[in-house]
């Protein structure tokens, strides 16, 4: 490789630390959503290298829905004081106290409660004008056809037949009073280039992202994890048995399911994320409903 | 371990944008490409098998795949650009998915925009339409470096090598005129395999590469490098802790050029000189940087520097002008008139500007230059703008990213123009 050459991982990374520096100049007040998830954990590490020798211009928002796993919470609480971050967490309160849950009121209005709510109240509340997501392009067909800027109305909600257009690497961050924009800094990543990152750069992941023995529910062709103080989350029947496997992505416990696996580094996750022949999405209840993620995204999801 | 993908760190990024007509084989192909090039998973095509026999690809319905939003379902059309993304062991590949229809004009200029290679497809039995010398003169217009121009349905011509020929020395001559420095053309058959990743066995009179040979040996980035560093100003870092009380870095993304330690650089729009001192990267302090990397620069002097202006070496200055010439697509909802005032929006520069006069307009089925006092969405032509203050650029001939700008409507704030300097 010639002296002047980029690898495509690194013209990734010089485009979304771009990004990056493009919204801090552009808006007042930005935020960075941080789902403690291994896009997040890149995004992270991609503002840190943005932004480098400061400390980060912007606050990290994760809205907790409360029903994340324990080794989430724990990674989060450390990894954010290690890199000397200033988070912020919300709940949407509210809901959690009217017993909000997947199983009784449905996983649809399970999200958009604890969310898509939970996330435009808190946004609302710090005066956001610019939210960072770690969203990717390719994880789905409508969020395929998302702009790095997305502009929201005053409403949050996404207008997809209206959207701004976007040329070269100039972004246009102008908005009205009470409108905001999501940034997807890693719009042109795949969840290939996302693992080949995390090995190249080292960077720190949830555990749960690694294969392990771990109680698992089988509910027809998903895994999903058994954890006693969520017993109540279960359906008639279910048991517990014991399974090798991993978390491809993460979310909420009831909802996110595990593949099996036995890929216990980082090198075996990479080589199975290329030899993988189903979606990532694929594990995640919530892209399975009527209630398409075009719909969430319309109402305000990320 | 998959030896393939740890080879896969080295591999280059090549961003495509292919522009569509009705009926033109767009869905066969794209889902071919993202089929054998595992670009789609199998979760993904079961989706959009809908009550079909899901064992057969050739049921799968790709535009189920390749159109994202409910409404473009729903009408059977594509109506926005839908980014994809494909690799193969020497290559990754982002695909800007463009509708061709004259009226999403500009969804196709956004594609393009970025592109460093266009693929437009040809239906070998209509050979070279009006749409395909529209689509071909915004190509050109947009600089794309490589043209490949896919001749397709082969196989309804009976793979006929006269057919393949007559439409290449059309195109070839037509791209002379508009310009054109890199065509290429590939007849395939995207429905029976031909020519798109394998060679098949029907057309061995054609001894050129496969689309994807095509596109994983083009040069992807050009000679940016060889080009005067140019460095467009984000952000001005002053971190003002206990340990960098006085640490002033300037913040960007190369543009085109190198820069290393010691060049003498020069401010714009200050015109203040100084020398680099240090290039800061969070993973140290390299000699040299180059073009498309994101770094920050420490100067050996305290010069006036802030956002949206550019760092260059003294001895490569850009041009300076208040008064510019510019091929416009323009994409607002409502026309560009004259004398109107707006925004342009070069690098990260922001300036008012006013239209001064509209040159011409080019009439998009003659490619013919007319009179015009104003651009409706969709229309391209080329106009003057008086701005505010001097704006620092090169041609966009010469350089995409500092020869390109955005037009901004002050009023809506929406971007209504891409515009190119010339």
């Amino acid at each position: 490789m010639s002296a002047h050459k980029l690898t495509q991982l690194k013209m990734l990374e010089a485009e979304s630390i771009h990004i990056m520096r493009e919204v801090v100049g552009e808006f007042r007040n930005p935020v960075m959503l941080y789902s403690v998830g291994k896009d997040s954990s890149v995004m992270l590490h991609l503002a840190r290298k943005a932004f480098y020798p400061a400390a980060l211009p912007f606050p990290l928002l994760h809205v907790d829905t409360g029903y994340k796993f324990p080794e989430m919470y724990e990674f989060r609480d450390a990894y954010v004081k290690e890199i000397g971050a200033e988070l912020i967490v919300r709940k949407n309160d509210d809901a959690i106290a009217k017993g909000m849950n997947p199983k009784e009121f449905g996983v649809a209005r399970c999200c958009g409660a604890l969310k898509t709510q939970g996330l435009l109240d808190a946004l609302e509340e710090g005066g956001y004008d610019a939210a960072f997501g770690g969203a990717r392009r390719d994880e789905e067909r409508s969020r395929a056809k998302e702009r790095v800027f997305s502009i929201r109305d005053e409403f949050g909600q996404w207008d997809p037949k209206n959207q701004r257009p976007e040329l070269w690497n100039i972004y246009n961050g102008r908005i009205h009073e009470g409108e905001s924009v999501r940034v997807f800094p890693l719009s042109n990543w795949t969840e290939m280039d996302i693992w080949m990152y995390i090995r190249e750069e080292n960077i720190p992941i949830v555990p749960l992202y690694y294969a392990k023995k771990r109680p698992m529910i089988e509910r027809g062709a998903m895994l999903i994890p058994y954890y006693k103080h969520l017993e109540d989350q279960l359906h008639a029947g279910e048991e517990p048995t014991d399974v090798m496997c991993r978390f491809r992505t993460l979310g909420c416990m009831p909802c996110t399911g595990a593949v099996r696996s036995d890929a216990t580094n980082i090198d075996e996750i990479v080589a199975e994320a290329a030899a993988a022949k189903r979606s990532e999405r694929e594990t995640r209840i919530i892209d399975h409903g009527a209630n398409t993620m075009e719909d969430k995204k319309k109402e305000g999801y990320f | 371990m998959n030896v393939d993908w740890k080879l896969s760190q080295e591999i280059q990024l090549l961003r495509l944008v292919t522009v569509w007509s009705v009926d033109d084989g767009k869905s066969t192909l794209i889902g071919r490409l993202l089929v054998d090039t595992k670009g789609a998973f199998e979760d993904q095509l079961l989706s959009v098998t809908t009550k079909r026999d899901a064992a057969s690809e050739a049921e799968i319905d790709l535009a189920m795949l390749t159109d994202g939003l409910s409404a473009e379902r729903e009408q059977g059309i594509t109506i926005d650009v839908a980014y994809r993304y494909f690799a193969t062991p020497k290559r990754k590949f982002i695909m800007a998915d463009c509708p061709g229809h004259e009226q999403y004009t500009r969804n196709m200029v956004t594609g393009a925009s970025t592109a460093n290679a266009a693929i437009i497809l040809i239906d070998a039995r209509n050979g070279v339409m009006a749409q395909t010398k529209r689509h071909t003169h915004i190509l050109s217009l947009l600089q794309i470096p490589h043209l490949i121009v896919a001749i397709n349905k082969m196989d309804l011509v009976d793979f006929d090598e006269q057919k393949f020929n007559d439409i290449r020395d059309e195109l070839t001559a037509f791209c002379a005129k508009q310009g054109v420095k890199d065509l290429i053309t590939v007849p395939m058959s995207a429905l029976k395999g031909d020519m798109v990743t394998k060679r098949g066995e029907r057309m061995s009179w054609y001894s050129g590469p496969t689309l994807l040979e095509v596109l994983e040996s083009l040069e992807v980035l050009g000679r940016v490098d060889e080009k005067p560093f140019r460095f467009p100003v984000q952000l001005v870092n002053r971190p003002q802790t206990k340990e960098l009380p006085d640490y002033r870095g300037f913040m960007g993304s190369i543009a085109s050029g190198t820069v290393k330690v010691g060049d003498k650089v020069t401010a714009l729009a200050s015109g203040q000189s100084s020398t680099v001192k240090e290039i800061v990267t969070f993973d140290g302090s390299p000699d040299e940087a180059f073009s498309p990397q994101s770094v920050t620069l420490v100067l050996a002097d305290e010069i006036d520097i802030s956002r949206g202006d550019m760092l260059v070496r003294s001895d490569e200055l850009p041009n300076s002008e208040r008064e510019i010439s510019a091929n416009i697509c323009w994409i607002g909802d409502e026309p560009l008139v004259a004398r109107k005032k707006y925004v342009i929006k070069q690098t990260s520069n922001a300036i008012r500007a006013m239209v001064a006069a509209i040159e011409f307009k080019t009439d998009i089925h003659t490619l013919a230059h007319v009179e015009g006092d104003e651009l409706a969405m969709n229309e391209i032509g080329r106009i003057r703008l008086k701005l505010q203050q001097p704006l620092f650029y090169d041609t966009y001939e010469n350089n995409r990213l500092t020869g390109s700008f955005i037009v901004i409507d002050t009023f809506s704030n929406n971007t209504v123009g891409a515009g190119m300097i010339v």
